[in-house]
């Protein structure tokens, strides 16, 4: 289920004190079962993006395609746009509302239509997916959870809309570091279980390196860099001067390629850094 | 939708309006309303309307941002104009079935409509061309006197300070909560009264969850900051009155006297 999204632009307040034009002509494509992986300083246009692509935000101008299929004529119906676009905001988990963990994540499949066994096997499905276990969690109140466990029954509660495409807005902020890579984790399980296309949001370069088919880093409303990681990344300056960074891994590499001509490598992960030092490291010996 | 509401809002900028103390803006909309009451015909208003349109070129506050905060209190205003209407004996200009309308009917919808308006629109300037900490200042000032008998103005002046501080915070976490369970499939506009009513428990738990969250950071940054009341504490801007005050005072003054005035032009 393609994306293809074509000239979007979407002003703030237009008219009023404070506008300000967050998507400033902007034209992507996404191609099935890819992961798309974004990142920019915050008030580049991430946020705003990303609602525009389940229908949340109308655009000022341009087009969202979702398989072929026009979403911004307003002529589409908003329930099939977020049933094959899940959104998961930024701390997901203070949305959550109802007495049970099972009941908070049936809310999605409930406004869908399906009717009650359909809506228990989703929940089912969705709770094992991000990696919980329904028969002990399914009564808990969501509100007594940990923050790492609040967050995946929030996960969960779309991804039990069963979408074709996930769009997560950094789904890793604020987590210490054990469950920051447990939600990693489930999120290529995810991904890699159901076949869909991912798209998130964060500012852990080496998670969008290590996670990402394909990186798009936004400035000031518009796509200042697309393309595999390795291409990304490979412009170190040009990513400084929007205020982001590279993997730490590759910051390495970077810096001992400046000073031994000879070091070539690719790695932005610390394992393929350590192969690669490894390996330089034995053929200088020799 | 739910950022239409202007109410206590604040319009950046540096008018004749806005430089004004606070003080002298509280006193001088207190007097407002109670013109609003002093007036018992349509002369009256429309002197007040002049003075307040006045006021509103003066304060440079676009007209459009002033009359969106009307569109919020549209219901209110509706609903007193029909109970007017409907409500009042007198001579009968039209009738049919139950509902009757009469001369004196039309005459107190009007008068009370034009008047609510006034006063919203009035007030708003207020907080539109002064900041929420000045207006708490002015009033935690203009209050100090009384703590002497014991009213704790301070507390009154920081509780509005907070309450107003935190109107836009929560507007933009009820809009992130209602995006959010709307990209859960939840619909917010059909259904009969009682199912919009049942589909409001999505936004306002979690609302309720973070107002507290909120409240309690707040609460222990100020604690970490040795907040203690207000005994012994300074500012770093001491408001004072200068010429523009006595200006709007004398203004003030010479506007009353017109009103009360106005209560003796004959129709």
């Amino acid at each position: 289920m393609p994306i293809s999204v074509r000239n979007l632009k979407y002003v703030y307040n237009p008219g009023m004190p404070g506008e300000t034009v967050a998507l400033n002509d902007v034209s992507f494509d996404v191609a099935d079962g890819t992961i798309l992986g974004i990142i920019g300083h915050t008030g580049s246009g991430k946020s705003t993006l990303l609602q525009h692509l389940n229908g949340l935000i109308k655009p000022t101008s341009g087009e969202v395609y979702i398989d072929g299929e026009c979403i911004t004529d307003g002529k589409a119906k908003m329930t099939d746009i977020r049933r094959k676009v899940g959104l998961v905001f930024q701390y997901p988990e203070y949305q959550l509302f109802e007495e049970t963990v099972s009941k908070d994540v049936a809310f999605g499949p409930k406004n869908l239509g399906c009717n009650e066994a359909e809506q228990e096997e989703r929940v089912k499905k969705a709770i094992s997916l991000v990696g919980l276990d329904y028969d002990e969690i399914k009564d808990c109140s969501p509100f007594e959870l940990s923050g790492g466990m609040k967050r995946r029954v929030a996960i969960a509660g779309v991804i039990a809309m069963d979408p074709k495409i996930l769009i997560l807005d950094e789904p890793t902020a604020g987590l210490d570091p054990s469950a920051h890579r447990e939600i990693l984790a489930m999120v290529r399980r995810i991904h890699d279980e159901m076949g869909i296309i991912l798209i998130f949001v964060s500012h852990n370069m080496a998670d969008i390196a290590e996670m990402s088919d394909r990186v798009m880093v936004m400035s000031g409303g518009n796509i200042a860099l697309e393309g595999t990681p390795a291409e990304v990344f490979s412009q170190g300056e040009k990513l400084a001067e929007m205020g982001l960074g590279v993997p730490p891994a590759k910051e390495i590499i970077d810096l001992i390629k400046d000073r031994n001509p000879g070091f070539v490598s690719e790695a932005l992960s610390v394992d393929e850094a350590a192969r690669d030092i490894k390996a330089y490291l034995e053929e200088s010996d020799s | 939708m739910i950022r239409d509401i202007t109410l206590g809002q604040y319009y950046p900028g540096d008018s004749w309006v806005h430089r004004l103390d606070a003080r002298t803006k509280i006193i001088a909309t207190l007097l407002y309303l109670i013109e609003l009451f002093v007036v018992n015909n349509f002369y009256g208003f429309l002197i007040t309307a002049v003075a307040l349109f006045a006021v509103i070129a003066i304060s440079k506050v676009p007209l459009k941002f002033i009359f969106r905060g009307l569109t919020a209190v549209f219901l209110i205003i509706a609903f007193t104009f029909l109970l007017n209407l409907f409500m009042v004996d007198g001579r009968v200009l039209w009738h049919w079935k139950f509902l009757t309308i009469t001369y004196e009917g039309l005459s107190r919808a009007f008068f009370m409509a034009i008047r609510l308006v006034l006063i919203i629109i009035g007030s708003s300037i207020m907080t539109l061309t002064t900041k929420p900490v000045e207006l708490t200042d002015g009033l935690e000032k203009l209050l100090s006197p009384f703590s002497k008998i014991g009213l704790p103005s301070h507390e009154i002046a920081l509780m509005m300070t907070i309450a107003l501080r935190f109107i836009p915070t929560l507007m933009e976490e009820t809009d992130k909560i209602i995006k959010a369970q709307q990209a859960r499939g939840a619909d917010f506009e059909s259904g009969n009264l009682f199912q919009r009513a049942k589909s409001l428990i999505p936004i306002l738990v979690p609302l309720f969850v973070s107002s507290f969250r909120i409240a309690q950071d707040l609460a222990l940054a100020m604690e970490a900051r040795c907040y203690h009341g207000g005994t012994g504490r300074t500012r770093m801007n001491e408001i004072r009155f200068e010429s523009g005050d006595a200006v709007a005072a004398v203004l003030m003054v010479l506007f009353l006297g017109v009103i009360i005035a106005s209560r003796f032009i004959s129709i």
